[in-house]
């Protein structure tokens, strides 16, 4: 995002529509997230999923409205670390008040769906095994202790990364993407593989929600990136652009990489690449041209569809792939500002390929690496104090039977033929699943 | 009278429906099913991870004929069912003692 400029107080009204827009396109992504994680899950946990990612709506909403824009938009407090307490509350912030050239309160919208989709982001690393009540009390935890100092550090009031290092992230590649990946990394280890990981078939129960959720999420993101040029210009239309060419080019690359490897271009492929490629594009997109923006995506699309067999490898049940997608892309495209940034995008920092040397390189590198620690390092520590207080993870019986059943007394859909859901068994389902490039890796480990 | 049990192809099933009919047997049960035989299941792909599907899906066609007219059933339905390929099926024939029409009460072959 570009600096907040204070002194210019004074609304522009072509800003502040093409704000009020995204705002409303970004808190689409979360019911998309929510299709896209529902589709990949068994039958029995989709209603699970899906109000995984719907409930951190409201969760993080009230989270952010009474402490979370303070500390993460007010006034620095401390170093460029955590803003103050001042708008605890919203206090002293009325329609009047402005930030850049729009309504604060519009601003403080805007950021408040980019809190939510990366607290849901997270839920994909834990399907099919979390308490829900566990998830309840993590979002509002994970939020004001993980989401709220990284944003500061980023986009808030003279934040570290941006003011002191010089580190680029346009619209969330180390805030949401690397965030929400090294958290899902984390709290993935904490909550350990579901029953069956690497043993039974759990294959994505419905592709085509996959699909709708994926072209949900990329409708979505033309405001998340177009939006974060925080006005209505030609930054914006360049990071609309780069959005639209690196799911593009993501999808293709990973298709690419299937039918060479695994004979077949998959729905699910294309879903993922895509996602992959916008995933990469995030920090990127006001940062690089059209040529590297195709780039940014096709790379994430190769490097993420190889990233998602690391689970099967290194043993940890990932279930959704938050790690191989969102972190992997995260990490990609916020690199690559370091090779394609250019000075017609950033005003100034430019990257290796346009004659900035290697110094930008680095500055990123360091922000991936403590923004990638910190956020994986307090969220372990969250996610095992709720472990041990109320437990995080759902009973082994809970898990079997299926959560929408156990936690919230319903299904999915009517396919029962005395009034409950079909039962699912790990026979009906098939099973022996053996990831490809491993196939050395047979051992059942759970 | 004997109950003839066939596993077919799904993708067979309107073939033996019609052969069935031309030879005047008046009903028959089908049930989705799924099951394996020297066929052994598919293998799909997800994400770059390989899974062995065992159980392909079949119907399981069902008629209770009489004892005459078993043979040139299993006949109707290996013509109509076969494709020359692995998978095709099995067909079985087991005798029944008794069959009642519920709605009258009749028994025996009166109720077929």
């Amino acid at each position: 995002m570009p600096p907040l400029t204070l002194a210019a107080a004074r609304i522009d009204t072509g800003d502040t529509a093409w704000l009020l827009a995204s705002t409303a396109l970004v808190l689409l992504m979360t019911p998309g997230l929510a299709l896209f994680y529902g589709g990949m899950v068994r039958t029995k946990n989709v209603l699970n999923m899906l109000m995984m990612s719907f409930v951190s709506i409201a969760l993080v909403t009230v989270v952010w409205l009474l402490a979370g824009y303070s500390l993460a938009f007010g006034d620095d407090a401390f170093a460029g670390i955590i803003g103050g307490l001042d708008h605890l509350g919203m206090a002293g912030i009325g329609p009047d008040s402005v930030t850049g050239t729009v309504p604060t309160l519009l601003f403080t919208t805007f950021q408040l769906t980019f809190a939510i989709i990366t607290a849901a982001l997270i839920s994909g690393a834990i399907a099919d095994r979390t308490r829900f009540a566990a998830w309840l009390v993590f979002v509002p935890v994970w939020t004001l202790l993980v989401y709220v100092p990284v944003a500061h550090w980023v986009w808030g009031p003279d934040g570290w990364i941006t003011n002191s290092l010089g580190a680029v992230d346009f619209a969330g590649g180390l805030v949401v993407e690397i965030a929400s990946g090294a958290s899902g990394l984390a709290l993935a280890l904490v909550l350990g593989p579901r029953i069956g990981f690497k043993k039974d078939a759990m294959r994505p129960h419905n592709l085509p929600m996959v699909v709708l959720g994926a072209g949900l999420l990329w409708f979505g993101w033309l405001g998340f990136n177009g939006g974060s040029a925080l006005g209505a210009n030609g930054l914006a239309a360049a990071s609309l652009l780069n959005t639209v060419v690196a799911g593009c080019t993501g999808l293709l690359g990973w298709l690419l990489v299937e039918q060479i490897r695994d004979g077949h271009p998959t729905t699910f492929g294309a879903a993922s690449g895509a996602v992959a490629g916008l995933v990469a594009i995030t920090p990127a997109c006001g940062t690089v041209g059209i040529l590297g923006g195709a780039v940014v995506g096709l790379a994430a699309g190769v490097v993420c569809s190889y990233a998602v067999a690391w689970k099967f490898r290194f043993d940890y049940d990932d279930s959704l792939d938050v790690v191989g997608v969102h972190f992997v892309g995260g990490v990609v495209g916020t690199l690559l500002i370091g090779l394609f940034a250019t000075a017609s995008m950033t005003g100034g920092k430019e990257g290796l390929f346009y004659g900035g040397g290697l110094g930008q390189l680095g500055r990123q590198a360091v922000a991936v690496v403590v923004v990638a620690a910190y956020t994986f390092l307090v969220t372990y520590g969250i996610g095992k104090a709720i472990d041990k207080v109320m437990g995080f993870r759902a009973s082994a019986e809970d898990e079997l039977t299926g959560l929408d059943q156990t936690v919230h007394a319903e299904s999915a859909y009517d396919h029962g033929v005395l009034g409950h859901a079909a039962p699912q068994t790990a026979a009906l389902a098939g099973s022996a699943h053996v990831p490809t490039p491993l196939s050395k890796d047979r051992s059942p480990s759970a | 009278m004997k109950l003839i049990t066939a596993i077919v192809k799904p993708y067979r099933l309107d073939e033996v429906k019609t052969a069935l009919q031309e030879l005047g047997v008046h009903g028959l049960t089908v049930t989705e099913a799924s099951g394996y035989g020297r066929q052994r299941g598919h293998t799909e792909v997800y994400r770059g991870a390989e899974y062995q599907v065992d159980l392909v899906p079949k119907v399981r066609i069902e008629v209770v004929v009489e004892d005459a007219d078993a043979d040139p059933v299993i006949d109707a339905v290996l013509r109509a069912a076969r494709t020359g390929k692995i998978g095709d099926g099995k067909v079985w024939a087991v005798p029944v003692d008794t069959v009642v029409r519920v709605r009258t009460g009749e028994r025996g072959p009166d109720a077929l």
